[in-house]
């Protein structure tokens, strides 16, 4: 394993295996939603707009005790070449799930009885680690909706290209790759909030990946801190001209 | 056994505010000994309390609360005000015309889809859905002016120590203002310079609401304003 990790090759966009995309948070965007955010991580944009909480509908789908928690993955038609039919497809089914698997340990639901909060996020380009991207971007728009929250929830992906373990997947990379593993994770409480894993990595390489899956989430939840603050930063700047 | 932060500095959900036994106030939680925040806010530390002031938050609504909502829908006996809240709120008809429930009645008469109100909320029903009345001086239907709206979670700063803020903003642009605790503000003016001043300095709150010494700079905001239109 010492081996592997001092033979390190530059990877195919030039970074180090254990560097991100650059990556770009910015949070109230959008006027009409309650909360919102916006997210570039490396050539993905990701546009995210949170509702709520607010009345449930259709009823009958309320739960008496707890708000119930819907999101929607969506990529617009032109996020990928060559275009996508705009109709959901069981790969968008899935990942508004594990987005909604993703967000649920950190919001306190239990406090809005019966009704909805609705998370919409949308893709706007894709390259890759788009379930991640959306992810760091709802919990910012989570925030930024006044939804009370145990922590942010920051989501990277780590996987296995070349015999080489690397960090934050490209398109190029999540397709060619030997595996892919995306984690999300909740930076103050310690606790992985999803895990998934495609391709084949042997268990001591695995745990690995998630180590260094962590790290880069670690990364990522000091951006959506400061993406957070910024908000808040610049009213303070105007103050002191 | 300690503060993590300095007073009043800013928080997101998740940093740790303290450490060891202290009283929890609003906006927070405790998990293995420590305070976390659950709201982006202001921290706020007293001598056996840690608290955040919520810079982002919905209307949470209580008893004794005034708002502003609209009609959405007519019932059997009752209309659905929509108050911002998680839930709509309840207004009985015994409680906006001090009669009982009569099937001659026309409600749309009295009030109709699409009408703002000002109502008090009463109480909460056994479902927490809020129970309304316009029974009351300055409630009721509104017939003139327009609202504009503010974070919910603002409007302690909009209305200011003990009625600071808003007496000043009343007495210098001679709006007549009504403030809803769900973040809905109704406005109505002599002429639509005042109101244009109203608006601006509800948004200057909106943006400014976390800086300290508000009241201040929003009376200079205020004179410059003046200033400018008598040039």
């Amino acid at each position: 394993m010492s081996k592997r990790r001092k033979r390190t090759k530059k990877r195919y966009d030039g970074r180090k295996p254990n560097e991100l995309r650059p990556l770009k948070i910015e949070s109230g965007v959008l006027p009409n939603a309650d909360g919102s955010a916006y997210i570039e991580m490396g050539r993905n944009k990701v546009l995210v707009g949170v509702f709520g909480p607010r009345e449930m509908h259709p009823k009958r789908f309320s739960k008496p005790d707890m708000a119930t928690l819907r999101c929607r993955y969506r990529m617009a038609p032109f996020s990928v070449d060559p275009r996508r039919s705009p109709a959901p497809s069981r790969r968008d089914n899935e990942i508004s799930m594990v987005m909604r698997y993703a967000l649920e340990p950190a919001v306190f639901l239990d406090r809005y009885p019966r009704s909805a909060i609705d998370v919409y996020a949308e893709i706007l380009e894709a390259d890759g680690g788009t379930r991640t991207a959306c992810i760091n971007a709802a919990t910012v728009a989570l925030v930024d909706a006044g939804i009370p929250m145990r922590d942010l929830v920051a989501s990277c992906a780590a996987g296995k290209m070349d015999d080489q373990l690397i960090l934050d997947l490209g398109d190029y990379e999540d397709k060619e790759g030997q595996a892919d593993v995306p984690v999300a994770y909740m930076p103050k409480l310690d606790k992985i909030t999803l895990l998934q894993m495609d391709g084949i990595l042997p268990m001591d390489e695995f745990e690995e990946c998630v180590n260094l899956a962590i790290e880069g989430c670690n990364q990522i939840y000091e951006m959506q801190k400061e993406a957070l603050k910024k908000k808040y930063g610049i009213a303070d700047e105007q103050e002191e001209e | 056994m300690s503060a993590t932060f300095e007073n009043r500095s800013l928080v997101v959900p998740g940093d740790v505010l303290y450490e060891g036994r202290i009283r929890t106030g609003d906006n927070t939680f405790r998990t293995q000994g420590k305070v976390y925040a659950t709201r982006i806010g202001l921290v706020n530390y007293n001598r056996n309390m840690v608290s955040v002031i919520a810079l982002e938050a919905g209307f949470n609504p209580l008893s004794g609360d005034l708002v502003i909502g609209d009609v959405i829908d007519i019932e059997l006996g009752k209309w659905i005000v929509d108050i911002d809240a998680d839930t709509p709120a309840n207004l009985n008809l015994p409680d906006a015309i001090d009669a009982p429930y009569r099937s001659n009645i026309v409600m749309p008469e009295i009030l109709d889809v699409g009408d703002t109100v000002v109502a008090k909320i009463v109480d909460m029903d056994r479902r927490r859905t809020p129970i309304l009345s316009i029974l009351g001086r300055g409630l009721g239907k509104v017939t003139e002016g327009f609202t504009v709206r503010l974070t919910p979670s603002k409007i302690p700063r909009l209305i200011g120590k003990k009625g600071s803020m808003v007496n000043m903003i009343l007495k210098e642009t001679g709006c007549n203002i009504v403030i809803g605790q769900n973040g809905r503000i109704l406005i109505h003016g002599q002429n639509r310079e005042q109101e244009v001043i109203a608006i601006s300095v509800i948004e200057k709150i909106e943006r400014e609401a976390h800086i300290s010494g508000l009241t201040n700079r929003v009376q200079e905001y205020l004179r410059n304003l003046k200033v400018e239109k008598d040039e």
